[in-house]
Order: C-alpha cells, then sequence, then structure tokens
C-alpha cells in the first residue's frame, strides 16, 4: 500500500514584513498511509503547522516553499499549477483548522458550508450532498442532525462547530485530512467527544491524517506515529507507543516533562492545610454578578470564597462558567450586583475609580491573552514604570534600577527594557505581565488562565515562576483556570465553578478525593492521560458522551448539574437548590446527594 | 480589529518605497514648494490683466494663456496653489482635531452621551455635505473664515465616526482593563493607551480628509461661495473660466488637472502608509 501523502526533504522560508527569506522548516520528510495518523508535534513556531500545510501545496503570505517534494496520491504538488492544486484542496486533502468559531462563516446555514467543498468540486449534487451531510452529523454524534443544517453557526456549541468542522473536511471525502489542533480550544469534557468523533471517521472511512498539536496526552489517544519538531526540524520520529514510553530526544523529553501528571495519580502526604482563615487578604461573601444593563444576565450567583496569605487558590471550571468574571469582580472592572468583597476585614468599594490606592496596589491583575494584556505601543520601560510612580511613588532613577530588578525576578534580561511588546514572544509578553503585577509589590494576583495560550514547555516554565515568586515573595493568588492538571499541581485551596455557582471547595486534596461532587468527578476523569488506552477506555465507560454539548445557565433554579449529572433524581436536582454538605472541615459540596453516595 | 503588533525599531522603512509612493511624493513636493515659493516666482500678480484679449492661448500670452478677464493663468495657477492649500490644510487640520476630540469623548462617555453625540452626528451625515455647507454659509456669510469653519465641522462628522469606533475598539482591550484597575483617570486611559493604537489610521485619516477639503473648497468656490474674486483659487478659476471650454481654452482646465495631481498624489502617499501598517498580506494573498 503507497502512501497517500509522502513529503520528502521540505524547505520552507518565510520573512518577516520587509525582512529577508530565511528558512522556517529545513529537510522535514512526512508519509502516511490510508488510515493512519501521524501526529506533528512541537511548540509554537517549531514548523509543524507550516509542514502540514504545505501538504496541500500551501504556505502562509509570506513563506514559500523552495525545496523538497510533496507527492499526493503520486502526483508532485510542487509541480502544479496554481489552479490544479486549487482543485485538489478541499477534494483530495482537506483541513481542519484550530478554531472552529472563526472557521465557520456565521451569515451562512451550517449546510451550506458543510457542502461547499463537495458543491464547488461538483462532485455531487446539492440535494444527495445535504442528504449525506445529515449521515455524518449522526457518526459524529451531533444532536438533532436532521435540523442541523438549518442552523447558523451561533445557534451550536463550540465543541458541537468544531465536530462539524470535521463533518466539512469530510464531505468531499478526502484521501488526506489535516487538523491543526482541533481539540485545543476546547474544555476537558468537549475534548473527549470531538476528538472519539474524529477518530471513528479516520478509522471508518481509511483517511490519511496529520494532525498537528503541543499536547501529548492528546496525540497518545489517536496519533499511530509521531514526529517531534523543534525549530523547523525533526527531533524525534516512532510509533506512538516507543515515543511516550521511551523518548530517545532530549527535546522529546522535555516536552515529555511538561505533560503534567493527571491530578488522580498524586500523592497528598502532608499538603492537608491548618485553616488560617484569620488573615484572609480576600474574603467573598454571596457575590452575585452579571452583565447588561436593565435586565442583568446573571453569569455568578453566591459565590463566597477566602484567600489566605502567600496562598494559591484554584478557581476551575468550563468555559462560560463565569471564572474571569470572578477576577473582574475582584478586580472592580465590573461591580457586583450582590454580595461583598472583603479586603483586611473593609468592604471594598465596587469600582476601581472609588477604591483607594492602598487597595489597588495589593490587589492586580494577570489576563490570559498576553497580545492584547500589554499596550502594543508602550516600551517595557513604560509599561512597568507605570505602576512604580502610581503605587510606590519611585522617582525616574529609582525606577530604572527596580525595572532591572522586576525584569531579573521574571528572569528576563534588563535588556529588554527598551523592546516594544511586538518585539517579545508570548511567554516573554505574560512575564512582562507578571512584572507588571509585582511591581506594586501587591499581597494578592488574581491569574486569569495564564497558562492557556501558552504552549505546555512555555506555560510550565511560566508556572515555575509563579511558584518561585511565592515562596520568596509571598504573594498569594487567585489562580483560575479551566485545565485541573495545572491547578491541581500548585494550588492550595481548589474552588470548583459550575454555571456559575461553586459546586465544591475545599483543600486541594479533600477536592481530589472522595467524595466527589458529580461534576468534578467528570472532570477529573475528562483530563488525558499519557496512556494510549486511555480515550478509549473513557469512552467505554459512556460516562461523558450522553451529556456533551449542553449550554450553562446562570438563572435556573435548582442544581446547575441537573442535565449533565448521572446521577441526577428527578423532581428533586431540577427543583430545589443543592444544599451544601461539609464533608470536612473546609470541605464543602453542593449536592442533593448524601455524602456517602459520593464517595464511589 | 486587532492591534497588529509592530516594532518600530525595525529598519524597514527604507526597502518599502514604492515607485507609487515616490511619484506622490514627488507630485505632493511640488506643489508644495509651488504654495511656498509660487507668488516669488509668478511673472505677474493674480489680479493683474495683462492683456486684452480673453481666452488666450497657451504660449501667447504667458506660459498658460490668459482667463477670461485677460489675467495671466500661469500666476494664477501659482498663486492658487498656496490659497487652495493652505485652505484645505486648515479645514482639515480643524475637522481632525474637532472629529476625534468628540469622536474619543463619545466612546468613552457612558451610553447616554454617546447616543446622544451619534445621533447628532448622523443627523449632520444625513444632509448632502453641499447642500449643508450652502443653506450655513448664505445664512452667515461668504468670508473666509466661516468657510474654514463650515467645511471643518461638516468634514469632522467622518472624522467622528473612525475616531468613535477606533476608541470603542481599542477600549476593550486587556490592557485598558489593566489600567482601570489601576485606578488611572479616563484622561491618562484615553492618551495613554488609547490614542497612540490609533494613530495609524488616523493619521491616513487625515491625508484622505485632506484631499476631501480640497475638493469640498473648489466646489464652494466653484458655486461663489468661497473664495472671492479676484483672489486666485484652483476652484474660482475653473468656475470662472468655464466658458472659456467653448473657445476651446485651457484655462479652466489647468486648475481643474492641478487639483486632479494634488488629491491623486495625496493618495498615493496614503495607500503606501495603510499599506505599510497592514503589511502586504492581502496582496501575498493572492499568489
Amino acid at each position: 500500500m503507497s502512501a497517500v501523502i509522502d513529503i520528502q526533504d521540505l524547505c520552507v522560508e518565510a520573512r518577516s514584513s520587509g525582512g529577508d527569506f530565511h528558512p522556517i522548516v529545513e529537510g522535514v520528510s512526512v508519509s502516511v498511509h490510508p488510515g493512519e495518523v501521524v501526529a506533528l508535534i512541537g511548540e509554537s513556531g517549531s514548523g509543524k503547522t507550516t509542514t502540514a500545510l504545505s501538504a496541500m501545496a500551501y504556505s502562509k503570505p509570506g513563506c514559500r516553499i523552495v525545496g523538497g517534494s510533496i507527492k499526493l496520491n503520486g502526483r508532485d504538488l510542487l509541480e502544479l499549477t496554481h489552479e490544479e492544486r486549487r482543485q485538489l484542496r478541499g477534494r483530495e486533502a482537506a483541513y481542519v483548522a484550530q478554531s472552529a468559531a472563526s472557521a465557520f462563516n456565521p451569515a451562512i446555514r451550517i449546510g451550506d458550508q458543510v457542502i461547499e467543498s463537495t458543491v464547488i468540486h461538483n462532485l455531487m449534487p446539492r440535494d444527495e450532498a445535504l442528504r449525506q451531510a445529515v449521515e455524518m452529523y449522526q457518526r459524529l454524534d451531533l444532536p438533532e442532525s436532521g435540523q442541523l443544517s438549518s442552523r447558523y453557526p451561533h445557534q451550536v456549541s463550540g465543541g458541537q462547530l468544531q465536530r462539524l468542522m470535521a463533518a466539512m473536511a469530510m464531505s468531499s471525502s478526502p484521501s488526506l485530512l489535516i487538523l491543526d489542533e482541533p481539540t485545543t480550544a476546547l474544555d476537558v469534557t468537549t475534548q473527549i467527544s470531538v476528538l472519539s468523533a474524529f477518530k471513528d471517521l479516520i478509522k471508518g472511512q481509511n483517511t490519511a491524517a496529520i494532525y498537528v498539536t503541543h499536547d501529548l496526552a492528546v496525540v497518545a489517544q489517536i496519533a499511530d506515529r509521531i514526529i517531534v519538531m523543534q525549530n523547523g526540524k525533526v527531533m524525534e520520529t516512532g510509533s506512538t507507543a516507543e515515543i511516550i514510553s521511551r523518548p530517545q530526544n532530549p527535546y522529546t523529553q522535555t516536552l515529555m516533562a511538561a505533560v503534567r501528571p493527571p491530578p488522580k495519580s498524586m500523592s497528598f502526604e502532608g499538603s492537608e492545610d491548618t485553616q488560617a482563615v484569620s488573615d484572609s487578604i480576600i474574603r467573598v461573601n454571596s457575590l452575585t454578578a452579571g452583565y447588561g444593563r436593565t435586565k442583568k444576565k446573571i453569569v455568578l450567583r453566591d459565590v463566597s470564597l477566602d484567600v489566605p496569605r502567600g496562598q494559591v487558590v484554584g478557581v476551575i471550571g468550563e468555559s462560560g462558567c463565569g471564572k474571569s468574571t470572578l477576577a473582574r469582580v475582584i478586580a472592580g472592572l465590573l461591580p457586583q450586583v450582590s454580595g461583598e468583597i472583603y479586603h483586611h476585614g473593609e468592604n471594598l468599594r465596587d469600582t476601581a475609580k472609588r477604591r483607594t490606592r492602598d487597595v489597588l496596589k495589593n490587589i492586580q491583575i494577570v489576563f490570559q491573552m498576553p497580545d492584547v494584556a500589554v499596550n502594543p505601543r508602550h516600551r517595557v520601560r513604560e509599561i512597568l514604570g507605570r505602576p512604580l510612580h502610581l503605587f510606590m511613588g519611585l522617582d525616574a532613577g529609582a525606577r530604572e534600577s527596580r525595572i532591572d530588578e522586576l525584569l531579573e525576578l521574571v528572569e528576563l534580561p534588563a535588556s529588554y527594557k527598551t523592546r516594544f511588546p511586538g518585539e517579545l514572544s508570548g511567554g516573554e509578553k505574560q512575564r512582562i505581565n507578571l512584572a507588571r503585577a509585582l511591581a506594586a509589590e501587591p499581597e494578592l494576583i488574581l491569574c486569569d488562565e495564564v497558562t492557556s495560550a501558552l504552549d505546555t514547555v512555555v506555560g510550565k516554565a511560566i508556572i515555575d515562576l509563579l511558584k518561585k515568586l511565592q515562596t520568596n515573595l509571598g504573594v498569594a493568588y487567585l489562580f483560575i483556570s479551566h485545565d485541573l492538571s495545572t491547578v491541581a499541581s500548585f494550588a492550595d485551596q481548589v474552588v470548583v465553578l459550575y454555571a456559575g455557582r461553586v459546586v465544591e471547595q475545599g483543600s486541594l486534596a479533600s477536592v481530589l478525593a472522595p467524595p466527589f461532587h458529580p461534576y468534578t468527578r467528570l472532570l477529573l476523569g475528562s483530563v488525558p492521560e499519557l496512556r494510549t488506552d486511555w480515550l478509549d477506555g473513557v469512552v467505554a465507560s459512556k460516562t461523558h458522551l450522553d451529556h456533551l454539548g449542553q449550554s450553562v445557565d446562570g438563572d435556573a433554579v435548582g442544581c446547575p448539574f441537573f442535565n449533565r449529572c448521572t446521577s441526577a433524581v428527578e423532581d428533586v436536582c431540577n427543583r430545589l437548590d443543592p444544599p451544601l454538605r461539609e464533608a470536612s472541615q473546609g470541605h464543602t459540596v453542593a449536592c442533593h446527594l448524601e455524602l456517602d453516595s459520593l464517595r464511589t | 480589529m486587532s492591534v497588529r503588533s509592530q516594532a518600530p525599531s525595525e529598519p524597514a522603512s527604507k526597502s518599502n518605497l514604492t515607485p507609487s509612493f515616490v511619484v506622490g511624493l514627488v507630485i505632493v513636493g511640488f506643489w508644495l514648494l509651488v504654495a511656498l515659493f509660487g507668488p516669488a516666482l509668478a511673472p505677474h500678480l493674480e489680479s493683474d490683466i495683462v492683456t486684452d484679449m480673453s481666452y488666450a492661448p497657451a504660449g501667447e500670452v504667458g506660459l498658460l494663456g490668459s482667463d477670461y478677464l485677460g489675467r495671466d493663468v500661469f500666476s494664477r495657477l501659482l498663486y492658487g496653489a498656496r490659497m487652495t492649500m493652505g485652505l484645505a490644510l486648515l479645514a482639515a487640520l480643524l475637522s481632525f482635531s474637532l472629529g476625534v476630540i468628540l469622536g474619543f469623548t463619545a466612546a468613552i462617555s457612558g451610553r447616554w452621551i454617546d447616543g446622544f453625540m451619534s445621533r447628532v452626528n448622523d443627523a449632520l451625515m444625513a444632509f448632502p455635505s453641499v447642500i449643508l455647507a450652502l443653506i450655513v454659509m448664505s445664512a452667515l456669510g461668504t468670508s473666509l473664515m466661516i468657510m474654514i469653519v463650515t467645511v471643518a465641522v461638516i468634514d469632522s462628522t467622518r472624522v467622528f465616526r473612525l475616531s468613535r469606533a477606533l476608541a470603542m475598539d481599542i477600549s476593550v482591550m486587556d490592557f485598558v482593563d489593566v489600567a482601570r484597575s489601576r485606578g488611572e483617570s479616563l484622561w491618562w486611559i484615553t492618551v495613554r493607551e488609547i490614542l497612540p493604537n490609533t494613530l495609524a489610521p488616523l493619521t491616513a485619516e487625515f491625508g484622505i480628509r485632506f484631499t476631501f477639503a480640497i475638493l469640498f473648497i473648489s466646489a464652494l468656490s466653484f458655486l461663489g461661495l468661497g473664495v472671492q474674486p479676484p483672489a486666485a483659487d484652483w476652484g474660482v478659476m475653473v468656475k470662472e473660466n468655464l466658458q472659456g471650454l467653448l473657445f476651446g481654452s485651457a484655462a479652466a482646465l489647468m486648475p481643474a488637472a492641478a487639483v486632479a495631481s494634488l488629491t491623486v498624489g495625496v493618495n498615493l502617499i496614503v495607500d503606501w502608509f495603510l499599506r505599510r501598517m497592514g503589511g502586504d498580506v492581502a496582496q501575498e494573498l493572492m499568489n
């Protein structure tokens, strides 16, 4: 059986605006057979997406393919004309992009987009293509497959859109499927269904697939072979089992080390905490918040939590659960509807403008997206200098030496002072972000998904830095994340949010041990593990699939988790708010079920 | 719109000089020089009647012939450059300052103020600009001052729309939230966080507004509302000599060509500037 795609000695060059061309992919060879999934792994800038796109003889603007051969079903793509290549794209090779939300046209119905490439290439009449699309929806476990085609993209969830991307790519039965980080933007719970749908589809249609990602645990579930890339070169190639169990190359080993162990397998000796609630920096008391002017859409309801001095409180939940809103309310960016926030016992005003400078200094916030969190028109010196001037009252000379110290603290060279954010990498920008928060010498830093936009390796470095700063400076964090294993790796306390409500909270050890809230259990079971049979096991257990893609509503009565819960009790869970049960000191679970039944 | 991260220290500007930009630069530079030194170089005064022959052909009287009163078209063209460009620059500067200040104010103010300002702006924009100017100037008079202010106010509605939209885009960025959580004043946020990020598109807009002001003032002068005779303005010159077209005179075509070339020149520069800011992505996508 010959390879569907055979890329040999690929070389791609890129140029920065106005600059010269320099190589970004050098001598990479990839070949994929029918029914096989080959994963390209590496951090951003490693050339993995560039390599994958070249399988369609496509290069991004500013890039050009300068060497090698790309054979798709035996034809060398580089010898084809532009028009001939266009004929191949979408028909013989299809592409699934990272963000389905931005890959779908919001103004066109889903069905017309899914069958677009089939219709463009005149493969079958429109009606037949639509009929086939419905079959595809069923195979992908999409709900209401009959009506789906006539919906618009905003009417379905992110996980469903991602599966629809797969339907779109597969509609013309291509022999090669290119998947570019298709689950990176999804919650862990959604990721499972999307992954298993992709896997079934690829095996079912005997398609060759190139899977681009930086997440080794995901790759372990779906890939047959792995190609590890760094700086445009292949570091290591091998079967998935080989690479995961015996990585040879040092870079592969670094990647493996950056994968956090799933929280279940951690040990918790000695981490049980003495409840030092007496000295809390921030105490949030039944906080309710929402958006909208006249009729508020409530996204956060009755949330209470404590951040003790020098501790890390992890807030975990999926997208849309209100965790970022929590940070914004505490930072004074969004006035709450009701509830109080106490800072050392003092009731805080609801907007930053009305708070005292001392309060503002003590609570700093670090945002998720490093690209938009720093002003692109300010040099690093101005970015860090402003809080020093405002909160610390330093004059120009003192500021200068303090900026040097801060850069050293976040492990950046002092020469970065004169740079603009555009001259920094994502990880470096996030360090500047952190340094700006540290400049105020705060007691508490609100970290809103600070590692989600970063690669595994870079993200791990940021977490390590946060830990070091906590030890050295005694700063406390409210660490907001959707990634349970990241939270588990360094939080002292954990708050589990679902649909804007706290469903479970307590010390890390108590939350990660039974009794579990059913949602916590679902989260724990959804974190991918670094072994090849994990996904099959989870899918076989059938606990996840039935409950996916449900929306989260902050206004509803009863238990918010009711419609996804496997052990929900009809007429109780959906009618009454769940009672708060205290499992041990400081560990509470909001559930109608008895604690004993939550232990198993 | 996303904030494109740019590295201003990059030595990129030199290699980016495109032929069209150089052409634009030459045209605009030429007219600027004419505006500065034209009256000194002109063989006659703008109001001098040098011949009793109306619409004398080019070459016979002066370089470009004479106009309907027998004045030297070449001299008047040189004088007109200063008048036309000076008025347009003043009007553009005024409309720009007005539009940006009001637009930013609307963007950072509450819903009510923004709503009120935007609706008033919409109402102003709903009138055809020349008609609106006609009404205002026939009520207030036809002095140069009144014309400049009228043109500026009418043109500022376009600047208002753009700068409000730009400021709104930037004001939801995380770095603005960081500034707010620091308790910064509205003034600081506007001037230090938002303004620097809107400068590129605003500069490009300034070029466009400048050419619009030229055309607008020329149109008003043509209608007899702007620059009054015997002062030379390109728009006035077109109007005065329109009848000459019947006799095959180029007296009306010369100033029209001057307006056209200046407009094209400024737009070439603006295009280059916009492309430099936006990167040449769109072009490369086509290949």
